[in-house]
């Protein structure tokens, strides 16, 4: 591989990153500023206080110091790596968003290896068998997956198989009333399964469907054509010739579907009350937490980054074609 | 010849055709406009036979048909083709299930473009095919051998289709054919836009088939290119064969030949008097009841217009028109 051509590429792309991150940052402080949230009264939730209380505490927060200095005070200590204190956990933000976003990772990075393993699975399956009865319940299967949105369905989930069979816990990461040093990985992994499998559905669904078109086209060249001709035939032609090439547009895919992973992750995690990322931007939001929201937003932007760069250097540095195309210019 | 490989059929007698190809229509089902259905037919009553250790050329003009001739024969139309009429191999009946136990290995295609390889398989996987891994180092022997004949240098095994020169790609499309020890070849176009030097070594593979036995089916729109090598040519109009002619047959003007078809593409070359007829191929979806070839005809008669000539035997060949006897 072209190591100082992947140098150059990542420094592009590195340069690219801190832009957004100028950009998103500016956008989302003006945003926050325009919306009509009082931080004290954020901070002192329904408490009763004086008027002469209340200044002190604003002059204390700042609110009244106009908003392009709060933005460079702000931004200064972000660049310090402060990013603040969270109002509603009462805690430096840094330590909430890296316990929440460990949490989600593991809940997203389950659920994104099971939508992909087996969306590719059944889209495989469907293409091979066009235009019978299973890729015809295949694709109803996929078509309901992708119309139902995905709070309903993990209230749905939530209500048969947590509430009505009791195989699994109704929510939380780990079971209520246990010291957290006793929490077993059993435990954990207990917790996970329904959520992760709520979450990986929508992504199930995306995937199928692009690997049965993706596979049919395939399967439909030339140079399939002439696979047939030399006498390969059946599941081994697919797999030489289909899989080979639905492959890596499909991984490519995958990578490119963490902003929809990211935003499945808010809803799920709200539904199962799972202590991740997700639910905390709601509470965040919800309770005027804006060091936590604005901290969220920022690494949310970064995680969903770095998916597409991820499928921007498979397409660029490992399928053979696109390597010979940058050699030859 | 050097090749090991090749355990090839001895000459057999010129008199038994390896495959016949007899009467076959092929025609396509389509949608026309909502939901009527009309049958758009690509080759009528096509007739041929090709023979061991000879050179069969099938030359017609591109988007005729051609290619769909060599797909059914070897199986691989696609499902919304209806193919009727019969084929015979080696004296049996060549059914679809006999023709997808055959092709590969008794009948082999060497198809027109890169585009017929897997763009992201390395070559030599392509060329040694689908085998279990007893048999694998077997195959590497003998693709590299094979490699040594056609003069592809051993780095090409691990290429991908796209890093490979045009002449590069040629020898190892014909590579791929003589991996198994088969009995027909059919090439499809594999002459586009070579230029002198490479049509001529091109060529002399088949030649070289041919000599080891094979029954070489050539398909081409190149009638120059056919005429050097083959030792018959078909000549394929509007979805059939008009007639099938000895090479030495194409002299002087054409007085030898039997159709006025193959008289007037043989005088419209260059070197003989480079004039073309007038009009051109009738459309797949127009409806026929004579010859073909009526519209276009010097020699016609009200017979010609009514019904499609029959293919009859004539001084060696076969030609489709009424006024041959």
């Amino acid at each position: 591989m072209n190591y100082r051509k992947l140098g150059i590429f990542m420094g592009k792309k590195t340069i690219k990153l801190v832009f957004l991150l100028i950009v998103v940052c500016i956008a989302s402080f003006w945003i926050v500023e325009q919306s009509p949230i009082d931080p004290v009264r954020a901070y002192i939730g329904e408490m009763s206080i004086q008027p002469e209380q209340k200044a002190k505490l604003e002059e204390y927060w700042g609110v009244n110091t106009p908003a392009h200095e709060k933005f460079l005070n702000w931004a200064e200590n972000i660049l310090k790596g402060d990013l603040g204190t969270s109002l509603i956990y009462r805690m430096p933000v840094t330590d909430v968003v890296k316990e929440r976003f460990a949490a989600s990772l593991l809940l997203m990075a389950s659920s994104w290896l099971l939508s992909g393993v087996l969306g590719f699975i059944l889209g495989i399956v469907a293409g091979m068998t066009n235009g019978t009865l299973i890729d015809k319940a295949i694709k109803v299967y996929c078509y309901i997956l992708l119309a139902a949105p995905t709070f309903w369905l993990a209230l749905i989930f939530l209500l048969i198989f947590a509430v009505n069979l009791g195989w699994f816990p109704v929510g939380l990461s780990v079971p209520i009333g246990v010291a957290s040093e006793d929490v077993t990985f059993f435990d954990r992994i207990h917790h996970l399964i329904l959520p992760t499998i709520t979450l990986s559905l929508l992504g199930v669904a995306s995937i199928a469907m692009f690997t049965r078109e993706k596979l049919i086209e395939v399967m439909s060249s030339d140079y399939v054509l002439f696979a047939k001709a030399r006498g390969e035939k059946g599941f081994d032609l697919v797999k030489r010739h289909g899989i080979r090439n639905v492959a890596l547009p499909a991984i490519t895919l995958q990578f490119l579907g963490f902003s929809e992973l990211f935003g499945g992750a808010v809803l799920v995690e709200q539904v199962f009350s799972y202590p991740g990322i997700g639910q905390a931007a709601v509470a965040a939001g919800l309770r005027s937490d804006v060091p936590l929201l604005l901290a969220i937003v920022i690494v949310s932007a970064v995680f969903v980054y770095s998916g597409n760069l991820i499928a921007d250097i498979i397409y660029e540095f490992v399928d053979p074609r696109i390597k010979q195309q940058e050699m030859k210019t | 010849m050097t090749n090991t490989s090749q355990i090839n059929v001895e000459k057999r007698g010129k008199t038994e055709a390896l495959l016949k190809v007899k009467d076959i229509s092929l025609s396509f089902t389509q949608y026309a406009s909502g939901l009527r259905q009309t049958d758009l037919k690509v080759i009528s009553n096509l007739s041929m036979e090709a023979y061991s250790g000879e050179i069969l050329a099938v030359v017609g003009s591109s988007g005729s048909g051609k290619s769909l001739l060599a797909h059914a024969i070897l199986g691989i139309l696609p499902s919304n083709a209806k193919l009727s009429g019969a084929m015979e191999y080696d004296g049996h009946d060549l059914t679809q299930k006999k023709k997808e136990e055959l092709r590969g290995k008794d009948i082999v295609l060497i198809p027109q473009s890169t585009t017929y390889l897997d763009p992201l398989m390395r070559i030599s996987s392509q060329i040694i095919g689908s085998v279990d891994a007893k048999n694998a180092d077997s195959r590497m022997k003998l693709q590299r051998e094979i490699f040594r004949k056609y003069d592809l240098k051993p780095e090409v095994e691990r290429m991908f289709p796209h890093e490979l020169s045009g002449g590069m790609l040629r020898r190892v499309l014909v590579s791929t054919a003589v991996m198994r020890s088969s009995k027909i070849v059919i090439a499809d176009e594999p002459t586009p836009g070579l230029d002198e030097n490479n049509l001529n070594e091109t060529l002399s593979y088949f030649k070289d088939m041919a000599n080891r036995g094979y029954a070489v089916i050539l398909i081409t729109h190149d009638i120059e290119a056919a005429l050097k090598i083959s030792d018959k040519i078909a000549i394929f109009y509007a979805g059939t064969i008009l007639e099938i002619a000895n090479t030495d047959d194409f002299t002087g003007e054409g007085e030898k030949l039997r159709h006025p078809y193959t008289r007037a593409l043989w005088n419209a070359l260059p070197q003989n008097k480079f004039r073309a007829i007038k009009g051109h191929q009738p459309m797949q979806d127009e409806v026929l009841e004579g010859c073909f070839f009526y519209e276009r005809c010097s020699t016609r008669n009200e017979v010609c217009s009514k019904c499609v000539p029959d293919l009859k035997i004539c001084n060696g060949g076969m030609v489709r028109c009424n006024n041959v006897s």
